[in-house]
């Protein structure tokens, strides 16, 4: 059957997309925020995943205004880059698992979760910014992708409790599928940034690393906090956030953090990423190192 | 699983909260069904060839769109505040700063009271502190007490 093994959290600032297309990611601006990432790098190379579930949202790229999905789920077979005005970014086509998908999208719709299907669409930085950030610059991505995206621009979003439990119905739709796969789910987008108005800067680093602790251990609390709070306490923008609930919410009661990394300023944006294990006795560990540890603790 | 049954949240009140933070026009519906035509004019900038239109007459391009007279001049003028004013969304008027080859950061910028390099200093030492800038009506409550004069 297959099963989440791992929840990664992180930013996915289209500058960070130039940074690796451009071959900048080592300099002075934004080495300290590629280093942190270089643990994650080793670590998916050791869990091998072969699907991400990755939650991200569209930023005026394949939705215009004329359709605003709450909730859409991509069940197409391949998705390419989107021409976001600079052209497409080089990165290799994103492979889809339209079965797994479509058993998701089935399951979350008998859940009571609304979904809208896509079967074709280009995905833009919200999608593509993390596979490189986790994965470097492959000449084809390691892994199939089951983009979810939330939408996060028109007012109202999703609650964070309704991107939470989501997740749950999401991992419960993985759990049912028959076939043997190691799938992750990603939630991306934040942290705090504003990128609009005269109050556009705005970074928290107290509350922003207050999220990063929720993110952690048994508590669910962070599913309460209503939109208000994300917009005075982190910016206009810092309401992506939501999207990191839907992988929390996925990865089941309790969680230990394996990774934390978190630096100012990437453009306009504070940089976020947590990489996290279900922590419910499921024994998850893909790399064979840390079973061990992972059953005492039970 | 959900433990707590989620309060229903009452709609009017919802909004009336975005209205108390300072500097910041949340995307409402409100603002999205009065800047539709001027987000949809700003995505069709994502075609070459609508660019290369847009840049060769700029005003003739904006009449071809179903847009009042008030945000045809925003977009000319570039004043992205008025422009968030008359419904236009960050991440669409994103592609307007693309089509003038500005940084996004840049763009930001001109929507605060700092220029670019100040903007970007700001951003180097840690970005805008939320201190003083999270409510209208606390700064009015607190500027009351302590008689500091009204804002
Ligand atoms: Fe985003």
């Amino acid at each position: 059957m297959a099963r989440i093994t791992a929840g990664v959290a992180s930013s996915h600032v289209p500058l960070l997309g130039v940074a690796s297309d451009f071959d900048k990611d080592r300099d002075d601006y934004f080495g300290p925020i590629f280093a942190g990432y270089d643990w994650t790098r080793e670590w998916e190379k050791a869990e091998k995943p072969d699907v991400i579930i990755l939650v991200y949202n569209d930023h005026a790229s394949a939705f215009d205004m004329k359709i605003i999905p709450t909730f859409a789920i991509g069940c197409g077979e391949r998705y390419k880059s989107a021409d976001e005005g600079w052209g497409p970014r080089p990165v290799p086509d994103v492979e889809g698992h339209p079965d797994l998908a479509w058993h998701i999208a089935q399951s979350l719709v008998l859940d009571e979760f609304d979904m809208t299907i896509i079967n074709e669409m280009d995905v833009d930085h919200g999608l593509t910014v993390p596979l490189s950030m986790m994965f470097g610059k492959p000449d084809a991505w390691p892994c199939k992708v089951v983009p979810l995206a939330v939408n996060v621009v028109t007012y109202p979003p999703p609650s964070g409790n309704r991107c939470w439990a989501l997740g749950e119905a999401i991992a419960k739709a993985v759990d049912s599928f028959p076939e043997d796969l190691n799938v992750q789910i990603w939630g991306t987008g934040g942290m705090s940034h504003q990128l609009q108005g005269p109050r556009a800067g705005l970074i928290n680093k107290e509350w922003d690393n207050m999220f990063l602790d929720g993110l952690i251990g048994d508590s669910d609390h962070l599913r309460r906090i209503p939109h208000i709070e994300y917009l005075r306490e982190t910016g206009s923008e810092g309401i992506e956030m939501v999207m990191w609930l839907v992988m929390r919410g996925a990865l089941g009661k309790k969680t230990r953090a394996l990774h934390r990394h978190y630096h100012v300023p990437c453009s306009n944006t504070a940089i976020g990423h947590m990489v996290l294990r279900p922590d419910n006795g499921e024994g998850l560990d893909m790399t064979g190192s840390e079973t061990v540890s992972a059953i005492a603790a039970e | 699983m959900i433990t707590e049954d989620p309060k229903h949240q009452d709609i009017h009140e919802y909004l009336a909260e975005f209205e108390d933070i300072p500097g910041t026009r949340v995307y409402t519906a409100a603002r999205a069904r009065k800047g539709y035509h001027m987000n949809q004019f700003a995505m069709s900038l994502m075609k070459d060839e609508n660019r290369a239109r847009f840049k060769a007459d700029e005003r003739a391009y904006l009449d071809e769109w179903p847009l009042n007279e008030e945000q045809k001049e925003a977009l000319l003028a570039r004043d992205y505040n008025r422009c968030l004013d008359l419904g236009g969304n960050v991440y669409f008027l994103a592609k307007l700063f693309s089509t003038d080859g500005i940084p996004f950061a840049e763009a930001v910028s001109t929507m605060t009271d700092m220029s670019f390099p100040e903007y970007r200093e700001m951003m180097m030492n840690g970005g805008r502190s939320p201190e003083g800038v999270r409510s209208i009506r606390a700064n009015a409550a607190s500027s009351g007490e302590t008689n500091e004069g009204a804002r």
